[in-house]
């Protein structure tokens, strides 16, 4: 059978790469991570964004995704890599691709990729989880448990069947707090498979009977590399560094600012 | 009065379903109006899930129309699955559109898009959500109008209690004139009611108002005359026909679902009506006369669509789309406006002939030939003349043979099964038409690795089509056909092995029969069925066909399931939608059903004279083609 091949010249190779930090906020917390994709990849047209492909009958666009929030789950610091066939300004490349998305996937930063991995500093997340319908001191109690373990197994429902995870070993610190109703924050180191915070959730039903009465509402603030002192710091600093440029120089974030959160205690030491 | 926003009650429940994205709506090019700023508010909806109903057409179309409209809103509601359902049922939530989550009950109309019969249950599910009264009858001036249209709206007898009026063809115009009579009937106090609104439909209008017509039935069950009951109201209720389809270049800015759909692309409707004559196809027979919309026209509804999308590819939709009188320049504009943009360019194909190859070549110039779809329909030569599907055997052969020299790597075919007059051997020849591709595959491309899909899909007579008297084959027959269809592909193992069989069994094409020719009387299923936990009947895996035999032996009198379906009907008796006007002349159609069983053949008005069908004498409608000759027009830079 005559096999066709592609005509013409290969595809124009990659001569920008650029980082992307998006968020997904309100109820576009519910896109899935292919839905996401589709979408990006739709505004990408849209924004006419000069994005590269790879060569053969379906050529896909240069995106590469770091692991996504689950779906449900908001996030404040979400991260992906472009590459570009020419080269355009990433400020401006930000307000156009964030008025291609639909409001409530948000672009926040976009910056041009200095040497280096993302994904090696891509090492830990911090998690806001709110717990409706549960009392700040119930919440405290039960985390005082969860941190006195030094492993809780839990079982993921997963396509392939039934998971057992550790669900407390990459818990890293975690503290309760009270804004009316009681808040739970974790800093999560990245581990394969990543904890959820639905696992860790299922971590306090398992030890210490947490039992929610609503779906809890969790948000990512922030995911990256872990500083000294147990908080997550900003994995783009190094980019913008090389750049030379030292603040975020544009901000898409239609809220304001979550307001800085305090680093968390530090948990029972994990051996 | 403010219309609060249920999605806050909504919110804390979409964790625990299946795809929650689908409920929470802000796709682009959605709209949200503000609510008090508008006299009427229209919900529409597509009664299927989310993902089969957002790329609807129809829907989209109207919602565009509408809200352009300084004094309408609309929104849209989509069938929801049940495990939403039950907690909706737990927490008090009602039926809710996706734009802006207000109740369905809030709105002034609810317009329902039935493409299908089988989405009759979701219907009812939708209104009950709403708190709206299942009938339409228990309905006060609190309730939306509950308006259906669609393909099946040519038909709505077997919902007739629960819609308040059904709207036949394009719905463009039709909306706007439901839309004035109500915001006229609001300014004026309301006067007469609901019932006063609804004469104004049935009267100036162009609706059709089940209620002001009654039906009267003979001792054997059929109906002895359908009347009207009120002196406004006229004899029989005629479709509606958008004519220059370039004046309604709808949808301009296409709606981009997050939520994975079914047609992952944008539509272009390149133009409406068939004439080819297919007497089973009751999309060709309603929607004449064929009007094209301008090679300029689709050029800019394509690139417009694009910038306002993002879609990756562009649908070119019609009936039969290789028949537009400019497609050839068409395709071959477009293949070069698009080389270099990774957009790339599809056409349902169903012709069978080398020119459609040749289509299907330059919208894959840079891509992958994976496969071609032909629909020669009937298995047999004969049956093709029945059904007036002119498909030789040898032109079939000849144009696979091409498409596989030219590197198309895989083949379909569609058939259907239960057509009139069928016999065993008509089927068993698609076995043997199969066989003969694969031969003919390898013999132009020197290699043994050839496929074929063969996929059979059952017959069901629709009304308003010459197929409308005929009896349907009962699935035990259906299902004896394909299973000998099977075993004849399998025979000769050499050939069989590449040829893949797809096809549903014949029960769920009996009820699809049921609720299209049904009456007035099979209403009552429909709801017994509902309440016995009926959802999603064009679903598999949540069709009972026990449950709707069940219902039908429970509700029926005098007639049944098999009266409706399997029985033959003769030249003079009444049909349920004798009184709906389609433009098809009765008498064109018995002969046209007569000329089926003599198997002669019907050629198509576009390129020889007109055999009067009736449609454009009765309505007053023409013929609109090309070519025009002109140019796509230049796509200015961005």
């Amino acid at each position: 059978m005559p096999r066709r091949a592609p005509e013409g010249p290969p595809p124009p190779p990659v001569v920008q790469r650029l980082r992307v930090r998006y968020a997904k906020r309100g109820r576009l917390r519910f896109t899935s991570h292919r839905d996401f994709a589709r979408a990006f990849e739709r505004a990408l047209r849209r924004a006419d964004v000069p994005i590269a492909y790879s060569a053969g009958f379906t050529p896909h666009p240069r995106v590469s995704y770091l692991g996504a929030a689950p779906t449900g789950v908001a996030s404040e610091a979400e991260y992906l890599e472009l590459g570009l066939a020419s080269p355009v300004d990433p400020d401006q490349l930000c307000i156009s691709l964030d008025r291609a998305l639909p409001d409530g996937l948000d672009l926040v930063e976009i910056v041009v990729a200095g040497p280096g991995s993302l994904a090696e500093r891509i090492q830990a997340s911090h998690w806001r989880i709110e717990l409706p319908g549960i009392e700040a001191e119930q919440a405290a109690r039960a985390l005082d448990s969860f941190l006195d373990r030094q492993e809780i197994r839990i079982e993921r429902v997963t396509k392939d069947g039934r998971r057992s995870v550790d669900a407390r070993g990459a818990v890293l610190s975690a503290r309760t707090c009270a804004e009316g109703r009681a808040i739970l924050e974790l800093v999560v180191r990245q581990t394969i498979p990543a904890v959820r915070p639905d696992d860790v959730l299922a971590a306090l039903r398992a030890v210490a009977g947490l039992a929610l009465e609503a779906p809890p509402v969790a948000v990512r603030l922030a995911q990256g590399p872990l500083d000294d002192n147990g908080g997550v710091g900003d994995p783009l600093a190094a980019d913008r560094e090389a750049a030379g440029s030292t603040a975020p120089s544009y901000q898409a974030s239609r809220e304001a600012p979550l307001p800085a959160v305090p680093p968390p205690r530090a948990a029972a030491p994990v051996q | 009065m403010p219309i609060r926003s249920l999605f806050p009650d909504l919110e804390p429940l979409l964790p625990r379903v299946s795809k929650p994205i689908q409920y929470v709506g802000g796709e682009l090019n959605s709209r949200v109006k503000d609510w008090d700023c508008v006299a009427v508010h229209w919900a529409l909806m597509y009664p299927d899930a989310y993902e089969v109903g957002l790329p609807n057409q129809g829907v989209q179309i109207l919602y565009e129309v509408l809200n352009e409209r300084v004094d309408a809103l609309a929104e849209r509601t989509y069938a929801v699955w049940p495990d939403l359902e039950a907690l909706m049922r737990e927490n008090g939530i009602g039926q809710f559109t996706v734009d802006a989550h207000r109740p369905v009950a809030a709105f002034d109309l609810l317009g329902v898009s039935f493409a299908t019969e089988l989405g009759y249950t979701n219907l009812l599910t939708a209104l009950d959500l709403a708190g709206i009264p299942l009938h339409a009858a228990d309905r006060d001036e609190s309730h939306p109008i509950v308006v259906a249209g669609g393909h099946a709206a040519f038909n709505p007898e077997p919902i007739a209690d629960f819609v308040d009026a059904a709207v036949l063809g394009d719905g463009e115009q039709a909306v706007g004139v439901l839309t004035d009579l109500v915001r006229d009937w609001k300014q004026d106090g309301r006067p007469g009611g609901r019932d006063g609104l609804l004469v104004r439909f049935a009267a100036t209008g162009g609706s059709y108002v089940p209620r002001f017509y009654d039906v009267d039935y003979l001792p054997d069950g059929r109906i002895a005359a359908v009347r009207p009951n009120r002196p406004e109201v006229p004899e029989r209720a005629v479709k509606h026909t958008v004519m220059d389809l370039d004046r309604w270049p709808y949808p301009k800015a296409p709606l981009v679902p997050l939520a994975e759909t079914v047609h992952e692309r944008m539509s272009v409707e390149i133009f409406r009506g068939c004439t080819r004559g297919c007497r089973f196809c009751q999309a060709g027979m309603i929607t004449r006369p064929v009007r094209e919309r301008s090679i300029d026209t689709i050029g800019s509804m394509v690139e417009q669509g694009l910038r306002a999308t993002g879609f990756g590819e562009v649908g070119l939709l019609s009936l039969s789309s290789a028949d537009h009188s400019e497609i050839g320049e068409l395709a071959k504009q477009l293949a070069d406006r698009y080389e270099d943009d990774k957009v790339s360019l599809s056409l349902p194909s169903t012709r069978v002939d080398a020119f459609n190859i040749e289509l299907a070549n330059e919208f894959s110039r840079s891509g992958r030939r994976s496969g071609l779809t032909f629909a020669p329909e009937g298995g047999s030569e004969r049956l093709r003349r029945v059904i007036n599907k002119m498909v030789s055997k040898d032109d079939l052969i000849r144009t696979v043979s091409t498409a596989y020299a030219q590197g198309w790597r895989q083949v379909k075919l569609y058939f259907m099964c239960g057509l009139p007059t069928e016999t065993d051997e008509d089927v068993l020849e698609i076995a043997a038409m199969s066989h003969d591709v694969i031969r003919a595959g390898r013999e132009a491309t020197g290699s043994r690795d050839i496929r074929c899909t063969v996929s059979i899909g059952g017959f069901v007579p629709k009304p308003h089509t010459p197929f409308q008297w005929a009896a349907m084959a009962d699935p035990e027959t259906i299902d004896r056909r394909l299973r000998r269809l099977r075993e004849a592909i399998n025979a000769d193992r050499s050939l069989g092995r590449n040829v893949g069989m797809r096809y549903h069994d014949g029960q769920p094409s009996l009820i699809e029969g049921l609720l299209s020719r049904g009456d007035r009387r099979v209403g009552a299923v429909i709801e017994q069925v509902w309440r016995d936990g009926g959802r999603f009947d064009g679903w598999s895996e949540h069709f009972s066909y026990a449950r709707w035999v069940g219902a039908c032996a429970s509700v029926l009198r005098g007639v049944d399931l098999a009266w409706f379906t399997t029985r033959e009907r003769d030249a003079d008796e009444v049909l349920p939608w004798d009184h709906l006007d389609s433009g098809l002349d009765k008498q064109w159609l018995w002969d046209d059903w007569q000329d089926a069983l003599g198997e002669f053949e019907q050629d198509d008005c576009r390129w020889t004279p007109c055999f009067d069908c009736g449609v454009c004498s009765n309505l007053g409608t023409d013929i609109q083609i090309g070519p025009t000759g002109r140019p796509l027009l230049p796509v200015l830079p961005r």
